[in-house]
């Protein structure tokens, strides 16, 4: 048995760069550090593989040579007239930069999964400016950490505990104690009234509930670090914070321009707004304000309800004013581990974060009109490549069907709706598990994803099945180019 | 049986997480994503109880999912259904321009039922074009 260390995690954009993986021969046996979601991969990843290439024939899928399917695959993206090119978030940089040429090559569109993620946050992001920064930075002088459309407790399980509340930082202290102790106390609490309900103590009980409402009031020491939820349900991350809010769905726009409002001590003219006091609203604006480093993390909850991009607008010109009275920064909770890398090699490749469309021979860039959703929505797309990425689980029911009516290569290393699906499956590696590259963190911090065991026999990482297809595209226009010569000749 | 009017929200869970890292064909995964957390008042309001089935519908389509009290509420007249293939059937895919479908706040009615709930090979059958399936067989040694 061998311990590979400091494995950086391929699940989700925290990137935790402290796993350690036990491996006996070439298998993974333990893993430690990982939260559920990543034990759950390095520990299932090889349960349920796609090993060998397959080829739709006579309605069923069946096996086929590495070569055949590579062929089809370039016949299919050479013969479409506006092939997308769809996922990529859960794969290395370097397979990306191939994805780029190739779609070039065969003048499609590329997006990733950020289109359906944070792709409003980075138009938000391009109209008004980031006050960005790095978790390390949070970690060790944040005092003010506010979740908004976010449960990292269920989506990025160890952010509070890396990045941010439940972390030792070098100015910042950890919350577990508080924490602890105040879990202590409800339990104690619960049993007491549990206690005084059964034998009717009737003064006893009125004492209890009055300490509940006393406690429920907003009391918090100065040298402590704080959190904030706001979300429309209370969920885990809820349970932990100092401050929980509760919005209306599809409130946030007005929630975050009535705190706009306050800062600028402005006066309101009504009781609530989404769902909120007007006298909560205000008790945050003044821990805003009185804060020494403050930070929004967001989330799809910001993203994907009424408002969309203009959410982030609002959330990001909130930290810009909230920079006249103290230091405040924000930041997208981003998703697949490598979302942030999808963005960052299609910007430095073409310009443009996602939705590139290589149709006119040059990149075109218009998220709305060639954004993966809306195109298959309107049904303009005759092909599809989908890589590292599962749609058919993910997008909604009518893109979903408009995708699987057109010729539809996957590339994967786990058997997938998706794949299922497929007219060409090519079977991949699991990149950070089997397959060395660069991720990106969601603070924009490039980290080697490890190659920890051997792939089975055939799978092949996306970097190299990519280029096969890309040889073999140019080879088809090659051959259709030298025979169009050979009839003007 | 009585109808409600919710507010559908879509998430990440722990454990949706964790069982698509197991395999999006296995058991658990079904058994994370198929499920609408309910207000228990809702719940008592529709005559719905913990495990039963219910029909969730919106104008882009139905579905069934089994109903499960929501340990954090009380958040009455919104219900939660975990991001999966299920969920798909019933959410907003109109983007307004931005690339991004609606996926939460989406004005729906549940109600009881004692339809089954479909399993993901059928979702994939009936919902996307009836292809024949025909992927490699899941392993769970």
């Amino acid at each position: 048995m061998r311990k590979v260390s400091a494995v950086v995690c391929p699940v989700c954009g925290c990137c935790c760069d402290d796993i350690e993986v036990i491996v006996d021969g070439n298998t993974i046996v333990d893993v430690v550090n990982a939260c559920a979601l990543g034990a759950s991969k390095f520990l299932n990843y090889n349960k349920h593989r796609q090993r060998r290439p397959m080829v739709r024939k006579g309605g069923r899928l069946v096996e086929t040579s590495l070569e055949e399917a590579v062929r089809r695959s370039a016949e299919i993206l050479v013969e479409a007239s506006y092939p997308i090119l769809y996922g990529w978030s859960s794969t290395s940089c370097e397979a990306i930069r191939v994805g780029l040429e190739l779609a070039e090559e065969v003048g499609g569109v590329i997006d990733n999964t950020s289109t359906i993620c944070h792709g409003p946050s980075v138009l938000a992001v391009q109209d008004v400016g980031l006050s960005g920064c790095t978790l390390g930075q949070i970690r060790h002088r944040a005092d003010l950490i506010i979740y908004w459309g976010c449960n990292p407790w269920s989506a990025h399980p160890r952010h509070m505990e890396r990045y941010t509340a439940l972390t030792e930082g070098r100015f910042q202290r950890s919350l577990w104690r508080r924490l602890i102790l105040r879990f202590y106390t409800d339990s104690m609490r619960k049993k007491m009234l549990r206690v005084a309900e059964l034998s009717l103590i009737k003064r006893l009980l009125d004492r209890i509930k009055a300490g509940r409402a006393e406690e429920a009031s907003y009391t918090l020491r100065r040298e402590e670090r704080k959190v904030v939820v706001v979300d429309v349900r209370r969920t885990r991350t809820a349970d932990l914070a100092d401050y929980f809010l509760r919005v209306e769905p599809g409130k946030d726009y007005e929630v975050l321009q009535a705190l706009r409002a306050l800062i600028r001590d402005e006066e309101l003219d009504v009781d609530e707004v989404g769902g909120i006091p007007v006298e909560s609203l205000e008790e945050l604006a003044d821990l805003m304000i009185g804060c020494r480093l403050g930070i929004i993390f967001f989330g799809v909850g910001l993203t994907m309800s009424e408002g969309k991009i203009r959410n982030i607008d609002a959330a990001i010109s909130l930290t810009r004013d909230l920079n006249r009275y103290t230091k405040f920064l924000i930041m997208p909770m981003r998703g697949h581990f490598n979302v942030t890398g999808a963005n960052i090699v299609s910007t430095w490749q073409t310009g443009y974060p996602y939705a590139v469309d290589f149709s006119q021979g040059y990149p075109r860039y218009n998220p709305g009109e060639t954004s993966v959703v809306d195109i298959l929505l309107r049904g303009d797309s005759d092909a599809a490549l989908v890589i590292a990425s599962d749609p058919v689980a993910t997008f909604p029911r009518a893109a979903v069907k408009s995708l699987v009516e057109n010729p539809l290569i996957v590339i994967t290393p786990d058997v997938t709706p998706t794949s299922l699906m497929a007219d060409v499956v090519l079977p991949s590696t699991f990149v950070g598990i089997e397959t060395a590259g660069t991720t990106y963190r969601m603070d924009h911090v490039p980290l080697p994803l490890k190659g920890v065991v051997e792939p089975p026999e055939g799978c092949l990482p996306d970097e190299e099945l990519l280029k096969m297809i890309l040889r073999e595209v140019r080879a088809i226009k090659g051959e259709a180019a030298a025979s169009t010569a050979l009839v003007k000749a | 049986m009585d109808t409600l009017k919710v507010s559908l929200l879509t998430g990440r869970t722990v454990n949706q997480g964790k069982w698509k890292e197991l395999g999006k064909l296995s058991r658990e995964y079904m058994e994370s994503v198929a499920v609408c957390e309910m207000d228990p008042q809702d719940m008592r309001r529709v005559g719905l109880r913990e495990g039963r089935n219910v029909k969730v519908t919106t104008r882009f389509g139905s579905v069934v999912v089994k109903a499960v009290k929501s340990k954090r509420g009380p958040h009455p007249g919104k219900v939660f259904i975990p991001y999966g293939p299920w969920s798909n059937i019933v959410v907003d895919p109109e983007t307004d321009g931005t690339g991004m479908p609606s996926l939460k706040g989406v004005e729906a009615t549940v109600e009881p039922t004692e339809e089954p709930i479909m399993s993901l090979e059928k979702i994939l059958m009936r919902c996307y074009g009836g292809r024949s399936l025909g992927g490699e067989e899941r392993t769970d040694a």
